[in-house]
């Protein structure tokens, strides 16, 4: 912020509270029209670590499960180490 | 526009209390009698009467619509002529029943026996999703949703436009309540085309928040009754583009721009500048 901003006492970096009110507005509807729940979310990224990791090492915390504008339902999986790095041996069961 | 001879049923409604139905319904109740059409406005809200009150009606009330459903009085007994705007009727709610003592078919035929007679007939819903609400909505022909601009009240008139639509209703029409110019200009409340981008339904109004409206409501005189305030303009233009015409929005008028306020302001866009740059913020 710069300082002639700051002297005049106004918010700088911060957003305005009328964008942030249309970001969570928009967040919270995405959930209340696909009608699923962040609690939801969770149990389907948990089935998804089960699913994917017979065939592959997961990163700790590596599968995050977004909904995103549109309806989109988003899983982004990141692999560990040890899978990159190609020492590791899954077991298919 | 061609008139038929059957009034439209416009159904009031917001999920959540508070946002101003009442006083809505009131206000195009009047703009439009003003307009010399016949109204009959309707308190849907039973067990919890308010319409009289906003209306200053109140010491008039002898019949209301049980009594009406129940067979009581004819609706012409019931109705409340006011005498202020000629063609403008009220038909109160019973204070001492219940949402569940009326069903969503009998409030269909009481609308359905009115329609005869006038040229609208407009129902105030009750907060809430529930029966009170399915009663109002069941003999709508147009719903209008009042919405202000808050997260809690934009995400509630989301559920209820899904509702209308679930009942094979068409899409509701939105009335933008209480908008404060002076906030919107500074950015701390969402605008008209924000809660549009969110709900993508037809907006029908926007009522600018204004002290007249609580003093006239103190006094029991709708402000659409005095055509010079701000919000009674937009009340008689809600009530223009019911009836067909295209009237564009009134300009919200905006605080006075100082030296300061534009200095600060042009800090403020280029601040926004660089957090969009800079991409973490």
């Amino acid at each position: 912020m710069t300082f002639l901003g700051r002297l005049l006492g106004r918010e700088g970096i911060a957003k305005s509270s009328g964008k942030v009110a249309k970001e969570r507005l928009k967040f919270v509807l995405e959930y209340d029209r696909a009608r699923l729940t962040p609690a939801q979310l969770e149990e389907i990224r948990d089935e998804i670590i089960s699913v994917i990791s017979r065939h592959v090492d997961i990163a700790d915390r590596g599968v995050e499960v977004t909904l995103e504008e549109g309806g989109r339902l988003v899983a982004e999986i990141s692999l560990s180490d040890r899978q990159i790095a190609g020492n590791v041996r899954v077991s298919k069961r | 526009m061609e008139r038929s001879d059957m009034a439209r049923v416009i159904t009031v409604t917001s999920g959540k209390g508070g946002v101003g139905k009442t006083t809505t319904t009131a206000n195009i109740g009047v703009a439009l009698a003003k307009r010399g059409l016949r109204v009959v406005v309707i308190d849907g809200d039973i067990g919890l009467r308010n319409l009289d009150v906003v209306m200053g009606l109140e010491n008039r009330v002898v019949y209301n619509l049980l009594h009406v459903i129940r067979g009581t009085v004819d609706a012409e007994r019931a109705l409340i002529r006011d005498k202020r705007v000629d063609g403008l009727m009220m038909l109160a709610a019973d204070q001492h029943s219940e949402k569940d003592d009326v069903s969503a078919d009998e409030m269909v035929q009481v609308c359905d026996a009115l329609r005869a007679s006038f040229d609208y007939v407009i129902v105030d819903s009750p907060a809430g999703i529930e029966q009170g609400f399915r009663n109002a909505l069941a003999p709508a022909d147009l719903v209008i949703v009042i919405a202000t601009p808050e997260v809690s009240s934009v995400r509630d008139a989301d559920r209820v436009i899904g509702l209308v639509e679930a009942a094979g209703k068409p899409t509701p029409r939105l009335i933008l309540n209480r908008i404060k110019a002076n906030m919107v200009a500074r950015g701390d409340m969402m605008d008209t085309e924000d809660v549009l981008d969110i709900l993508r339904i037809e907006l029908l109004g926007v009522v600018p928040e204004d002290e007249a409206i609580l003093a006239a409501t103190n006094r029991g005189e709708p402000v659409a009754l005095d055509g010079t305030t701000h919000s009674g303009r937009a009340f008689a233009n809600i009530a223009a583009r019911l009836e067909g015409e295209n009237v564009p929005l009134l300009p919200l008028e905006a605080a006075p721009q100082g030296l300061l306020n534009r200095l600060s302001g042009f800090f403020r866009s280029v601040d926004h500048d660089a957090e969009g740059r800079g991409g973490a913020a």
